[in-house]
């Protein structure tokens, strides 16, 4: 028989003397680790199963359990690291693909953190958020240079459609499918008591969420799942997913065991089925194709939502995104490389791709310099973490931010990578009953709720420093950045000056 | 019935008054490119005189739509419900994605035809074509029908990478003397009786609607091709 080469990435450490062998620890991991021995009258655990999620160290009674790195290791070398040897040993086994989920964990350079803000001293004074008036309502659409007039002098509405939100924060696309029904139920709820939007993702919508509609974005991608005109017509915007920043250049693929009754009649897919989305629109191969699906859904809806494109930030996206502009979007939406998926292959989402930050600094500069950035507004994701990358990549020159993995996070997400695997143990990535009523779709929007009230109020308070009350005036305002640690060719890019210029 | 000029009239026109006409039905003359006629529509009879452009009936949902001659690229795309018919050739991805309803084509159609087409419960999507295909056909198809009827009994009657991806529907080929190759997705069978018995009232129904003798095409010998299963692509992945 073959020798089977998994050796366990961490161990579960259970404290005995704390364990009352309850077995919640086994009912609670749905990655069947934990277990009872009768002979021993004790838990015990398969180890090379965990992915190290926390679900059994949260739901201890006793706090007996803690998950820790496996100090079992190779023979060290730089270049042969673990992880590239035990990959090499799994695929020699299957013969597969790596497949991984989450954003690129890999140790590439986050210049949200080389980037440091600004604030108002002694001149030009800070404003106080608690007492002055702060403005963050968002506009997004394409807006037009000149005012049209009609014979009597007053001014014409020649405004293309708008979206409105109250503070410049989205919550990007997640498919129902790829996420359970009530995470979907929070997105929705917590985006409409926020006065901003959440995305439907590229799996339709279900039809119990078509009442927040005035809160929605419906996406559609080269698979048109659960695309129909009920559904165009349902939303504040539409979004053409031309790429993924976890995955640029391929499509989807969700395999047929998530495909369950309700995300079948969602996706309107027969139930077990895959739903593959191939890499490329097969009708758009150029700009021109592209603004033909841009025209058909703005012909299909009447000219009355707003129709963004979403693309990866890869190498050349200042070019794309210059091309995409004028392919009648009114919104363009980037995703950098550290943006999550549900599932993608993982020699992909970790070397395809660029950072967020670089890539909006140079889309936002080249559609300046093209005199065309009215046209447009632009949505960035791709690892948006807390409020200060929000304030830094608005002063870059983003209209607005999408966040995917930090509203999961904020719904429990313990970010264990397993999203693929279709168990979530925190009822998120997952379509098994059993763990998607772990989640309760109220608590969860909630959470949502807080974390960009926070977030906002964040926001504000650094706008304040900076003397600045409205996030119009922070847009593409580089002067308030600088750059610490980084190289020439880094700050050229970037268009900011280092710290101390 | 309201009669459309639409020369020298842009898309945007031509489509805002068919959207707008208190007419059900509508007659287009002198059609030329104009795109996205019908897009979305679902109360609507549209008579077309002239070659209409690009993405004709997209997302339809439930409107009838012919054409007195030719078609472009993209008819029908994500089309949902309703009918399209063609007195002519059309162009390439004709029915992508569609879900439901029928585009029924006198003669060849182009390039990936039927790509990603999709069936859910009582959405069923028919193509049926009179003539040939270019290659791609029935590219990840998931659901649906499409029927390739090689009117005039030619020997290659669909190109390169017939099926590829593909998951789901039927392809019914009329044809006794198959040249071509599949990929491995796909299996290839001749068409039992069942089988025909499945796409009869679409054979008859088309035969109507383009004057032709029913009773030839229906006695005659079909390959069937059919996905090997509905998770292609299964073990292509292990877990990282
Ligand atoms: S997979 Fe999660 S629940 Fe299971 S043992 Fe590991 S950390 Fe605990
Ligand atoms: S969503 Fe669930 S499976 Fe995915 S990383 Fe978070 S906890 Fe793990």
């Amino acid at each position: 028989m073959a020798i089977n080469m998994v050796e366990p990435l961490y161990e579960v450490s259970r404290n005995a003397t704390r364990c009352i062998n309850c077995r919640i620890c086994e009912k609670e991991c749905s990655n069947l680790v934990h277990s009872y021995d009768e002979n021993l009258k004790a838990m015990i655990s398969d180890e090379t199963k965990c992915v190290n999620c926390h679900r059994c160290v949260v739901m201890c009674p006793t706090h007996a359990l803690k998950i820790v790195k496996s100090d079992n290791c190779f023979r060290e070398n730089a270049n042969w690291t673990q992880d590239s040897i035990m990959t090499i040993y799994n695929q020699a086994q299957t013969g597969g693909v790596l497949l991984s989920s989450m954003g690129n964990p890999e140790p590439f350079p986050v210049y949200w953190d080389k980037i440091l803000i600004n604030a108002s001293q002694v001149t030009n004074p800070s404003i106080d958020p608690l007492r002055e008036p702060m403005e963050t309502k968002t506009f997004l659409g394409a807006k037009v240079p000149d005012i049209k007039r009609d014979e009597n002098g007053d001014i014409v509405n020649n405004l293309p459609p708008q979206i409105e939100l109250s503070t410049p924060i989205m919550f990007s696309a997640m498919s129902y499918g790829s996420i359970s029904y009530n995470a979907h139920s929070a997105l929705a709820q917590a985006a409409t008591k926020l006065g901003t939007l959440y995305n439907t993702g590229e799996g339709g919508l279900h039809k119990d969420f078509y009442k927040y509609g005035a809160n929605t974005i419906v996406q559609i991608a080269s698979g048109r799942f659960g695309v129909s005109k009920n559904f165009i017509e349902a939303g504040a915007a539409i979004e053409i997913k031309m790429g993924q920043g976890a995955k640029p250049g391929i499509g989807g693929h969700l395999p047929g065991t998530k495909v369950v009754e309700d995300v079948s009649k969602t996706r309107m897919i027969p139930e077990g089925s895959d739903a593959i989305s191939p890499a490329p629109h097969h009708d758009i191969y150029s700009i021109e194709d592209l603004r033909q699906l841009v025209y058909s859904l703005k012909e299909a809806s009447n000219y009355k939502k707003p129709v963004i494109v979403k693309i990866a930030a890869v190498h050349n996206v200042a070019v794309i995104a210059s091309g995409v502009a004028r392919s009648g979007a009114d919104i363009i939406a980037i995703d950098g490389f550290r943006g999550g998926t549900g599932a993608a292959p993982t020699r992909i989402r970790d070397n395809v791709g660029i950072p967020i930050e670089l890539a909006l600094a140079a889309v936002d500069k080249r559609l300046r310099d093209e005199g065309i950035r009215d046209k447009v507004s632009i949505i960035v994701g791709g690892s948006i973490r807390n409020s200060s990358d929000i304030i830094k990549a608005i002063a870059l020159g983003a209209d607005a931010c999408y966040i995917a993995t930090s509203a999961l996070i904020a719904m429990g997400c313990h970010m264990c990578r397993s999203c693929h695997l279709g168990r979530c143990n925190w009822g998120i990535a997952t379509q098994r009953p059993d763990l998607t009523k772990r989640l309760d779709a109220d608590e969860a929007s909630q959470k949502l709720v807080n974390l960009v009230e926070a977030w906002t109020h964040e926001i504000k308070e650094m706008m304040g420093g900076m003397g600045i009350n409205s996030i119009e005036a922070l847009r593409g305002n580089r002067l308030m950045l600088r750059g610490i640690g980084l190289t020439e060719k880094e700050l050229e890019i970037l268009g900011i000056m280092h710290a101390g210029e | 019935m309201q009669i459309i000029d639409c020369e020298n009239k842009d898309y945007t026109q031509v489509c805002k008054e068919v959207r707008t006409s208190e007419d059900v039905d509508v007659c287009l003359q002198n059609c030329l490119g104009q795109r996205y006629i019908g897009a979305g529509l679902n109360n609507k009879t549209i008579i077309i005189d002239g070659v209409p452009g690009n993405a004709l009936g997209a997302y339809l949902d439930g409107a009838n739509i012919e054409v007195k001659a030719s078609v472009q690229d993209a008819v029908g795309d994500t089309m949902n419900a309703g009918k399209i018919l063609v007195r002519g050739s059309s162009g390439d991805a004709t029915g992508y994605a569609m879900r439901g309803g029928k585009i029924y084509i006198r003669d060849d159609a182009g390039y990936r035809t039927g790509i990603h087409m999709k069936a859910y419960k009582e959405n069923f999507p028919i193509i049926m074509i009179g003539g040939k295909c270019g290659s791609f056909l029935g590219e990840y198809m998931a659901g649906g029908i499409i029927v390739v009827l090689n009117l005039k009994d030619e020997k290659q009657i669909v190109g390169n990478f017939t099926g590829v991806g593909m998951h789901g529907g039927k392809i019914f080929l009329r044809t006794s003397d198959l040249n071509a190759n599949f990929p491995p997705q796909v299996k290839c069978e001749i068409a039992t009786k069942e089988d025909i018995k499945e796409i009869e009232k679409y054979i008859v129904e088309y035969a109507n609607d383009f004057d032709i003798d029913a009773n030839k095409l229906l006695s005659s010998q079909y390959h069937i091709l059919k996905p090997n299963s509905a998770n292609p692509y299964k073990r292509l992945y292990t877990a990282h």
